[in-house]
């Protein structure tokens, strides 16, 4: 039997979209790359330890003095590593790609909730999204945008997206049907149904969603550095390409502390929440 | 009285083919032929009642019984299959999805099983939160909440979350909340069914006093029959989706329509509800201070009964004539009923509860008599009728 042509019809579909969109695709991408470097630009006016101690700050007041303390240490190892720049990079790459992600995610994942016809579409698209092995993404973004950032954020986008949809959508579903009877007895409107009692009740559900991506988009911007993103994981890229054990190990350590940080720091944000 | 609430022909049928359901109604067939036939429950079948002004009504029937569907095509959480309901003359099946929310705003509020409170929120804000859908201003809404968290007796617990009340204070809450919204209707769905049963009872009076207080028209659903009997002003009593009987708590007593309801009234404690009038007997002739003893001994001896009550001419209670007396004062040609001192008896007033009666009474005599408010004879009660009406719902064996 005869190789069903699958791959040649994806690149044929992929050399069509650059032929048609490729221009305004790239130029875009050259628009936001300037967005990154400016907001790059604004947290590297902040002084490095008044960075730290915005950091600590915000972990006194969602969770404790352990987090605070932990987050001081593991900051003044990275900038002490000399990984500063690297570290404020790869922040801004995690930050950007997450606050899309739910951007886009919650309102999806709403609708999904409330939409069986558009929870049965969206689940197998997201399943997809989520195991397909992520360097697949890296080629489709790179031809359509570029090497830089914004292929990164692209990639990471996909990649980290469905955690968001998926639990928000799972967040509604689970709101007790009493309650939306509640609602609905009252004479709420969909709207005030929506605001007032499915979200509030699903926001500890949705939290947990905006953790997830959080972490899969950090683990993501660190292999995009594969197609040009800066920070840290250019840093591990280049230890690997030259044999560099420490350095590949110095920029691994920062990775672990930034995840830590930003997975403790919104753990606590979604407690403090309830 | 004025109808508040109609209902007619109600039908409700679970399935994805309502229709042809209704045509093998209509031709006769019963709920299991239906349900084999097309797999579709009929929930509610062909259901008729009216709801007075300030009544409070109560739905009763087991699980499975359709109680809960008829409350929720009241207010339309439930879409009827066929049927009409009106609401101060509103058909209410026939608004639209803007109208029907309008019309839950304003002319019914719902109290839930299980309490349902929003967990996210403050008991204050719980509270306001039907006006809150109605955009009425913060301030003013806080206001009117502040009202009826008085009026369940929650002052101080506005700013507390709904985990850390009790059942009891939650259902309280619930309470408020449906009375805030100022509807005239309250649907309560087994509001009391879920707490325990010392906080239930509690409950339940706080209810009956409210309601008095508040004239609302209320339907009330229950599966316990002594709520219903308690609560109930009219009781509609529902098996597998029809209704078998509606009527007073009374009538329900004295008159179950089926062997299914006298079934269910075994397990009553009767004593609630029933009073000494209910088990007194009329006497059958009654003589006045100014009657001639001859003429009571006559009667006492034509009916082998041995003593009579006797009244005075306004017909206050005044004692006793037994047969004995009766004679010896013949005997000694005494002729006017006034001029013997009467045997003095007990009396009890004719709407006391049998449950309450029995503390007073079993040490005195074994007869008593009863009367009215004003003191007025209106029967005779012995206590052994008193002791068997209290025996015979506690064992329950025996059939009436």
């Amino acid at each position: 039997m005869a190789k069903f042509p699958l791959g040649d019809l994806i690149n044929q579909a992929v050399a069509w979209i650059m032929t048609t969109w490729g221009d305004p695709l790239s130029a875009f991408s050259k628009n936001f790359d300037k967005f990154i470097v400016g907001f790059h630009h604004i947290l590297a006016i902040l002084p490095w330890w008044l960075f730290i101690i915005i950091i600590v700050i915000l972990a006194l007041k969602t969770s404790g003095w352990k987090l605070a303390l932990g987050s001081a240490i593991g900051l003044l190892i990275i900038y002490n590593l000399e990984l500063w720049p690297d570290f404020l990079d790869t922040v801004v790459l995690v930050l950007v790609s997450a606050f899309i992600s739910v951007l886009f995610g919650i309102p999806l994942g709403i609708i999904a909730g409330k939409s069986k016809g558009f929870h049965r579409i969206v689940t197998p698209v997201l399943d997809v999204m989520q195991t397909m092995p992520s360097f697949v993404y890296l080629i489709p973004a790179l031809m359509f945008f570029g090497l830089g950032n914004f292929a990164a954020i692209f990639a990471t986008i996909i990649f980290a997206m469905p955690p968001v949809i998926k639990l928000t959508d799972l967040g509604i579903r689970q709101v007790p049907v009493d309650l939306i009877e509640v609602g609905e007895a009252f004479g709420s409107n969909p709207w005030q149904l929506l605001f007032n009692i499915q979200l509030p009740i699903a926001l500890p559900t949705i939290m947990a969603g905006l953790n997830q991506t959080m972490m899969l988009s950090l683990s993501m911007v660190v292999i995009t550095a594969m197609i040009g993103a800066g920070g840290l994981g250019a840093g591990v890229l280049y230890a690997i390409s030259q044999m560099n054990i420490g350095m590949g190990f110095e920029n691994g350590i920062a990775v672990v502390i930034l995840a830590i940080i930003l997975d403790r720091l919104t753990q606590s944000i979604a407690h403090s929440k309830k | 009285m004025e109808e508040k609430l109609i209902v007619k022909n109600l039908i409700k049928i679970f399935g994805q083919n309502p229709d042809k359901d209704l045509q093998m109604m209509r031709k006769g067939f019963s709920k299991e032929e239906i349900l084999k036939e097309t797999n579709q429950t009929v929930a509610i079948n062909n259901v008729n009642f009216t709801v007075k002004q300030g009544e409070l009504f109560v739905l009763m029937g087991l699980s499975g019984s359709g109680k809960s569907t008829i409350l929720r095509c009241l207010n339309r959480l439930i879409e009827p299959t066929s049927g009409e309901i009106f609401i101060d003359g509103t058909d209410i099946n026939k608004l639209n999805a803007k109208e029907i929310r309008k019309f839950r705003q304003e002319k019914m509020a719902m109290v839930f099983q299980q309490f349902s409170l929003l967990p996210h929120r403050t008991i204050l804000s719980n509270i306001a939160y039907g006006l809150e859908v109605q955009k009425v201003p913060r301030k003013e809404r806080e206001r009117k909440a502040q009202e009826y968290i008085k009026l369940v007796g929650l002052c101080g617990w506005e700013n507390k979350y709904p985990h850390e009340l009790s059942g009891g204070m939650k259902q309280r809450v619930g309470l408020a909340r449906a009375l805030t919204n100022g509807s005239d209707i309250l649907l309560m769905d087994e509001a009391f069914s879920a707490l325990d049963p010392l906080i239930r009872e509690e409950m339940q009076c706080e209810l009956i006093t409210l309601q008095q207080k508040l004239k609302k028209t209320i339907v009330f659903i229950t599966h316990d029959l002594n709520e219903a009997l308690k609560l109930g002003d009219r009781i509609a009593f529902l098996r597998d989706g029809k209704l078998i009987q509606v009527g007073t708590p009374k009538e329900m007593l004295t008159n179950p329509a089926d062997d299914y309801i006298k079934k269910f009234l075994h397990s009553v404690d009767k004593s609630n509800f029933l009073t000494i009038k209910d088990i007194m007997k009329t006497p059958s002739f009654v003589f006045g201070l100014n009657d001639e003893i001859k003429l009571a001994l006559e009667k006492m001896k034509q009916r082998n009964i041995n003593n009579v009550f006797i009244e005075d001419q306004n017909g206050k209670f005044e004692g006793i004539l037994t047969s004995e007396q009766a004679c010896e004062a013949y005997n000694k040609g005494i002729t006017k009923i006034s001029m013997i001192k009467l045997v003095r008896c007990p009396t009890i007033t004719e709407n006391i509860f049998v449950k309450n009666s029995i503390g007073e009474f079993i040490e005195s005599e074994s007869i008593a008599a009863v009367v009215n408010n004003s003191q007025k004879l209106v029967g005779s009660v012995f206590s052994r009728d008193i002791i068997s009406a209290l025996i015979n719902e506690q064992g329950g064996g025996k059939d009436g």
